[in-house]
């Protein structure tokens, strides 16, 4: 069985201002969603606390929310979540009080109301944990940007690195415009989805940037305009993308409908990441790179001098 | 060509064989079990416990599956869950007699039911996080200002005394933020103080300040003596959370210390999480008095009177019972330090130190009291118990020491004591967490489904693509499977939720290389290369790619794992070691597999690597 049989290179690069600008506007639109609605951040940035209790029966929302309110909590978000047993109770924080015991006087309210809830989960952040959180999280941002730019520079050229980081950050960024649009929690895994994303998109690029290279090298290839190459590129890895990136996606498919509410943003999140990788370090990349005028001679020169240790081929 | 020299079969057959190993405590899930531990820091367990324990169970005719001693505590593995609880009443109604003053934890427990020789192996099955098991989970935060502005107290107060002592006049000691002030009319006396205080206070820098008819010496905490007293601050309070969380009999608590000021409690199994901050923020004092040696007293400790007015009786802890007078010397918020140390005579002793007051307070009482014996009490939720009874022998100051001890062991013990009474520093709670149990079982299943479904399906999809070729990476992705369980079970890395969720994305990523390899195969043969060369190029140039791809995805990992907390570390750490893994996976064992089955073949004419499509022009 085999999925692609092309027989000639598909000319993407003819289309490249296309793809460019298709990215372009997906991405303005997610720095707008991402500037007027903001982003859903969870307690785990925001300091707070989240209380997940479950009822024998079908929960009376209504009823907690009014107990809850009852016990002065004013900004506090009831919902069912899952099923309709399951309630989720959110509590801001409140200055002065040593908020862990807020969990405490909520459950024995409720209990009162209700003998049968259960405890399920309980979490509670202090702002100062929050702040540290949000900086970690920027810097874990700035470290991968910096780690896989330096890599891919020393690796192949600037110009790649930059379309690389470039395509990738822009996947990043749509992927927050989701949650942001949607206003889905923005967890500290969802967090973790995001930067683990990053690392792989990175690696579409890297693959057709290695087969670019390969392709430079040749010599019965010399001659052959910037664009060709870059399009003989992607379509000699078009079919190793799509398996690769679906069998990725089996697996994440395979969380997001089997691996409950915990899982559930973190898969969502990596679905996005995985869609955008896609598109945008095949197609915005090589452009990117195009643009900023890779040569035959910019690959040449360094990756002969850094490749001395890889075996030449016959 | 594509023979692989024979250490190398060897090498990934022991790598087999060690992950196989390792990973095989996993599979035998865990049995009921007991734990017996000290409840009192002045109760050790040793293995005499082993006898006592087992006499007791089989008076009970409680059947076990074994009894072991681990250093600190006796676990008894038992069949079921209904023996468990039975063995639980029956040990704690022997071992505790009084129900409200438990002497040994006796917890509930799960044990490996893993046979024992995997145990001598150190083959332990994962250890599974909080979100996984169910129980509570704390970060404290030590408030250091405190405990540093208490050590400036003390320092102010021994400055007070040695100028005393000395007879230098000063105008008056205050603290203004981190330095202590002390004023002096004149320089020739501010000299003097100076000399006398650097060589006195090693801990301290001594400046001058000040001019004219207001002369001043600075004194501040020198950074390494602030680094040590934070550092004992925050190792006295994790010896005080140790002590109040055995109160709560769990079986294996993990107090840590966490960055500079933060500690970590995590009480795994405990549900009612109202009385373990109730705990974890009590406050515990320890008091100093002297004993009543009246014949009254006598009597009271004997039973045959009553016990006199002014005084108390105690019944529990070291040299009990014992009466001892009301009136408190001092108490453990003037003491400032205790170390195990040893007298002039090479005996085991505890250094004490007790701020100025105290120590002018303890002067005098001593000086009264000369041969008559002292004891110090540490009182919890009310009761006292008694920690040391020792006998004045000459005046004591705000230095002294307690000497007899039996050995350096019971020394260090009374001195952790000593210090444990009280938090050195007040503590808040800046992030708490609860899972119930259910949710943790919960978890668990659908962490582990969501793999299984996800691996099974690009198994059969890598098979029925690739064919043979598919077989063997879904082969090597099971491989790094079971590598990378092996690997988590014998660093003993928690294994949590995102963790799980990482062992599914890095098998999904790991696919990656396999994919890479067989299409560049593919591709080789569609060039019209002989089966066996398309083979062995296939994986040479797929190589360079892998290594590219996997490094990248590794500075994510990395990234992660330096910055993250929390939930994300345990996902990072996962997502590391399974691209370490993924790499000899796919690249050397899949390749293993290919020459095993193609290399010795002298003619390949066609490769099962499903059909290569040649575009006919």
């Amino acid at each position: 069985m085999e999925f692609f049989r092309i027989r000639r290179d598909i000319p993407f690069m003819r289309h490249a201002l296309a793809f460019n600008i298709v990215s372009a506007v997906t991405f303005l639109l997610a720095v707008i969603f991402l500037a007027t609605r903001g982003l859903h951040f969870s307690i785990e940035f925001t300091g707070g606390t989240v209380m997940e209790v479950g009822y024998q029966q079908a929960a009376d929302v209504q009823k907690v929310r009014d107990t809850v309110e009852g016990l002065g909590f004013a900004d506090s978000q009831v919902q069912t979540f899952g099923t309709a047993r399951d309630v989720m109770i959110r509590l801001a924080l409140r200055k002065g009080e040593s908020s862990a015991r807020q969990s405490d006087q909520v459950m024995s309210a409720l209990k009162a109301d209700n003998p049968d809830v259960q405890l399920r989960r309980v979490e509670f952040v202090g702002p100062q944990v929050g702040a540290e959180l949000a900086t970690d999280g920027a810097l874990a941002l700035l470290f991968v940007v910096i780690g896989i730019m330096l890599y891919l520079a020393i690796r192949f050229e600037w110009k790649f690195a930059v379309a690389a980081i470039v395509a990738n950050l822009h996947d990043v960024i749509i992927i927050l415009g989701f949650f942001a649009f949607f206003q889905w929690e923005f967890s500290l895994s969802v967090l973790a989805a995001v930067l683990a994303v990053l690392g792989y998109s990175v690696n579409e690029s890297v693959v057709i940037f290695d087969r670019v290279r390969e392709k430079f090298r040749e010599r019965a290839a010399k001659g052959m305009p910037t664009p060709q190459v870059l399009d003989h590129a992607i379509t000699s890895t078009i079919s190793r993308t799509i398996i690769t990136h679906g069998s990725t996606q089996i697996m994440v498919l395979s969380m997001l409908l089997f691996g409950g509410p915990t899982l559930h943003y973190f898969a969502l999140a990596l679905t996005i990441g995985i869609l955008f990788g896609i598109y945008s370090s095949v197609f915005v990349a090589a452009a990117i790179a195009m643009w900023l005028g890779v040569k035959r001679e910019d690959l040449l020169k360094p990756v002969k001098k850094k490749d001395d240790g890889q075996p030449e081929l016959p | 060509m594509n023979r692989y020299p024979l250490w190398k079969y060897v090498m990934i057959a022991v790598t087999l064989v060690l992950g196989l190993l390792y990973t095989l405590p996993n599979f035998f899930g865990e049995s009921p079990a007991v734990q017996v531990s000290s409840g009192k820091a002045t109760i050790k367990i040793d293995a005499s416990m082993l006898g006592r324990v087992e006499s007791i169970l089989s008076a009970d005719k409680i059947p076990t599956n074994g009894i072991l001693f681990d250093g600190n505590s006796v676990k008894v593995r038992l069949p079921d869950t209904d023996t468990q609880l039975k063995a639980k009443d029956a040990l704690s109604r022997a071992l505790n007699p009084d129900a409200t003053d438990p002497v040994y934890v006796v917890a509930l427990n799960l044990l490996s039911a893993s046979p024992h020789w995997l145990g001598n192996l150190r083959a332990l099955p994962m250890y599974l996080g909080l979100d996984l098991r169910g129980g509570v989970h704390f970060l404290l935060q030590v408030d250091m200002k405190q405990a540093l502005s208490k050590r400036l107290d003390s320092s102010a107060g021994d400055v007070r005394t040695l100028l005393r002592e000395k007879g230098i006049r000063h105008t008056g000691i205050s603290r203004t933020g981190d330095n202590i002030e002390v004023n002096f009319r004149d320089d020739e006396t501010r000299a003097r103080a100076k000399d006398l205080l650097s060589t006195e206070l090693p801990a301290m820098t001594v400046v001058d300040t000040g001019s004219g008819g207001d002369l001043k010496l600075l004194l501040g905490l020198r950074p390494q003596a602030e680094r040590e007293v934070l550092d004992t601050a925050l190792k006295q309070n994790i010896t005080t959370l140790h002590n109040r969380v055995n109160e709560l009999g769990v079986a294996e608590p993990v107090i840590q210390q966490q960055g500079a000021d933060r500690i970590v409690v995590q009480l795994p199994g405990v549900q009612d999480t109202a009385k373990a901050k109730d705990i974890l923020g009590r406050t515990a004092t320890l008091e100093a008095r002297l004993v009543d040696g009246s014949v009254e007293a006598q009597n009271a400790v004997l039973g045959t009177g009553p016990v006199p007015f002014g005084s108390e009786l105690f019944k529990v802890g070291r040299g009990a019972p014992v009466v001892l007078r009301k009136q408190v010397i001092f108490s453990g918020q003037q003491l400032t330090g205790a170390q195990a140390t040893f007298d002039e005579n090479q005996r085991a002793a505890v250094g004490i130190q007790l701020n100025d007051a105290a120590g002018r307070v303890l002067r005098q009482v001593s000086r009264e009291n000369i041969k008559k014996p002292m004891a110090v009490v540490l009182f919890e939720r009310g009761r006292g118990e008694v920690l040391t009874v020792a006998t004045i022998q000459s005046e004591l100051g705000s230095r002294f020491q307690i000497t007899g001890m039996d050995s350096p062991q019971a020394s260090n013990d009374l001195a952790l004591l000593l210090r444990a009474g009280a938090l050195a520093a007040p503590m808040e709670i800046i992030e708490e967490r609860t899972i119930g149990p259910s949710l943790g079982a919960e978890n668990i299943s659908k962490g582990f489904n969501s793999t299984l479904y996800g691996f099974a399906t690009i198994a059969v999809f890598m098979i029925v693509y690739y064919q043979l070729f598919g077989l063997f990476s879904a082969l090597a992705l099971a491989v790094n499977v079971l590598l990378l369980i092996a690997l988590l079970s014998l660093l003993q890395a928690t294994l949590t939720l995102p963790g799980i969720a990482a062992i599914a994305l890095t098998l999904g990523m790991a696919i990656d290389a396999n994919v890479l390899i067989n299409e560049r195969i593919r591709e080789e043969l569609r060039r019209g290369i002989s089966p066996q060369v398309a083979i062995s190029e296939g994986y040479e140039r797929a190589w360079a790619t892998i290594l590219d791809s996997n490094v990248t995805t590794l500075i994510a990992g990395v990234a992660l794992l330096v910055f993250g907390s929390g939930a994300i570390r345990g996902f990072a750490v996962v997502h590391c070691l399974g691209i370490l893994t993924s790499i000899f996976s796919s690249v050397v064992v899949s390749r293993g597999f290919v020459n095993l089955w193609y290399g010795r073949k002298k003619r390949v004419s066609k490769l099962a690597i499903g059909q290569v499509w040649k575009p006919s022009t």
